[in-house]
């Protein structure tokens, strides 16, 4: 949720041009899993920040906490131990969050019009204000992010701290990591920082680490620095091709205005069967033959 | 008008009343369905009382008219079995549009084509059932796994699209078809009219009654 806004790329469930005489930079956020400690400083930041208190949970004998997204957790880190290679034991966590998908299926899914939007930087942020809580966000995203609040049935997720970037100050889990493991920028300098990053881990024997900004989603505004980009799955189940999917993209398609149009066809056909052939009435010979029973 | 001689009873006071609660059913949940179908459509959250009220109300109301279906399905589903006179009807169908029904073979209480209508209609209920009852968040979705709720929603986008042609085509045939309104409305038809488009149902009723 965020302020009225002159830079609006896409809004959701709208034929005609959004608002977007200005035009804002394309920013991203770089998480780098290989310089994160799993301190949760970034999940404390995000609830002070957008001032959310989730109820206390309980422990479930893993370190992630709390276990899953939801309306009050817009951010949470997802622990995995994983062994490539044999006595080499490897902590992967992961800062799990919306991606802010260059073509985010939650705003090709939503039906109510401006309840999601996509800012000329890159931000895509829901507009709770517009929404009416059909879940069809969840349906349409590749990366299971949405949450429908149970108190108020509307979908929540992270902003990428929207009004903080529009003032110009960095989201509130970049400011308060203390590794600087995440960072945030122009997109092109973000990437470029995130080359260096690449090159030193290769360096340090991890061949294949790499960026994820994956190609499908239309690239994203939130990346990471994977040791094992070739492996996004061992990172608590990133997607390795993530798209949206193609039922999806059929739902919301151009089947839609051509079944519309099929429907006004047929109220048309109807109406004009009826100008040129007239009703379908009893004929006179029947009607006689009743006349003269009846007599 | 019961005692008219010259009328026929057609359908009971039960059936008429069930027909009509199916009938607004199907208006309010077309009209709520729309909404989320395409934006063109969402103009009509306000025949709701917006798109929150739309989106609660719409599922409500499909577990109504799924009930109302059911009981129409168990009532008629007996006299809605095709026969192989039907197919020769369906050939014929084209001819009896233009105009000319000359040809027509004779038709039960429900022609070929009305019979084809209660299983299509049938087929659209239960693909809409299933799948709207997937895509209802507030209790079932979490529940399924994604790809489900994603083939849910195509299918239930579609089936919707599909049962209101039908309910479109139906709607107007029963204009089309002079006196027919008032079957359902009032329960009986003249005997005129059952012996011009449902002579085989007209001799049987006959017959009864001699
Ligand atoms: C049989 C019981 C039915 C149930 C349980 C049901 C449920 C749903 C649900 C949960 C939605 C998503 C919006 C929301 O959360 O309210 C929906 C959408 C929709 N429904 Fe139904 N529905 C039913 C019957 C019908 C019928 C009979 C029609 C057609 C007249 C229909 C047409 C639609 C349409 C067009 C949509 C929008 C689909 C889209 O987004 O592409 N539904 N329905």
């Amino acid at each position: 949720m965020a302020l009225q806004s002159l830079d609006i790329k896409r809004r959701s469930a709208t034929t005609t041009p959004p608002p977007g005489v200005r035009k804002s930079p394309e920013v991203a956020k770089l998480i780098d899993i290989s310089k994160c400690i799993g301190c949760k400083a970034c999940q404390t930041a995000c609830m002070e920040w957008n001032d959310l208190r989730d109820d206390i949970g309980k422990t479930t004998g893993i370190y992630d906490n709390p276990r899953d997204l939801d309306e009050n957790n817009w951010t949470v880190m997802r622990f995995s131990e994983v062994e490539l290679e044999r006595g080499k034991l490897e902590w992967l966590i992961r800062k799990d969050g919306c991606m802010h998908c260059g073509d985010p299926g939650c705003l090709k899914a939503c039906p109510a019009p401006g309840a999601v939007i996509q800012y000329s930087n890159g931000i895509v942020d829901f507009h709770e204000e517009s929404c009416i809580g059909c879940g069809y966000c969840i349906t349409g995203c590749p990366f299971d992010i949405p949450r429908i609040s149970k108190k108020d049935a509307k979908a929540y997720k992270c902003t990428l701290c929207s009004d903080r970037v529009s003032a110009g100050v960095e989201p509130a889990c970049v400011k308060t990591c203390p590794t600087g493991a995440i960072t945030f920028g122009a997109k092109e300098e973000i990437i470029h920082h995130a080359n260096g990053r690449i090159a030193d881990l290769k360096g340090r024997g991890f061949a294949n680490a790499g960026i994820y900004d994956p190609e499908g989603v239309g690239k994203t505004h939130v990346m990471y620095v994977l040791q094992h980009a070739d492996k996004p799955g061992i990172y608590s189940n990133l997607p390795e091709n993530p798209g949206i999917s193609p039922m999806v993209s059929l739902w919301k398609g151009a089947a839609k205005p051509l079944a519309s149009l099929a429907l006004g066809a047929v109220a048309a056909g109807a109406f004009f069967h009826y100008v040129t052939k007239g009703a379908n009435e009893v004929s006179e010979e029947i009607e006689k033959e009743f006349e003269n029973e009846k007599r | 008008m019961k005692n008219d001689k010259d009328k026929i009873a057609r359908f009971t006071p039960a059936e008429r009343v069930n027909h009509w609660v199916l009938a607004l059913t199907f208006i309010l949940l077309a009209l709520s369905g729309l909404v989320f179908f395409h934006p063109s459509f969402y103009f009509l959250n306000n025949l709701f009382g917006g798109g929150v009220w739309a989106r609660i109300l719409h599922p409500f109301i499909g577990i109504v008219m799924a009930i109302s279906f059911a009981a129409m399905f168990f009532k008629f589903k007996g006299e809605n079995v095709l026969t192989p006179g039907d197919r020769e009807w369906l050939k014929h169908a084209r001819e009896m549009f233009e105009g000319d029904d000359s040809h027509m073979p004779e038709a039960g209480k429900f022609n070929a084509g009305q019979k084809l209508l209660f299983w299509l209609l049938l087929l659209c209920m239960a693909l809409l059932l299933l799948s709207g009852l997937i895509i209802w968040r507030r209790y079932f979705s979490n529940i399924f796994p994604v790809w489900m709720v994603r083939f849910a929603s195509l299918l239930h986008a579609a089936s919707g699209a599909g049962i209101i042609a039908l309910i479109m085509g139906h709607i107007y045939l029963a204009i089309w078809t002079r006196e027919s309104m008032g079957a359902m409305l009032y329960g009986y038809v003249r005997r005129a009219w059952a012996r011009q488009h449902h002579p085989a149902w007209f001799r049987q009723v006959n017959g009864e009654e001699k």
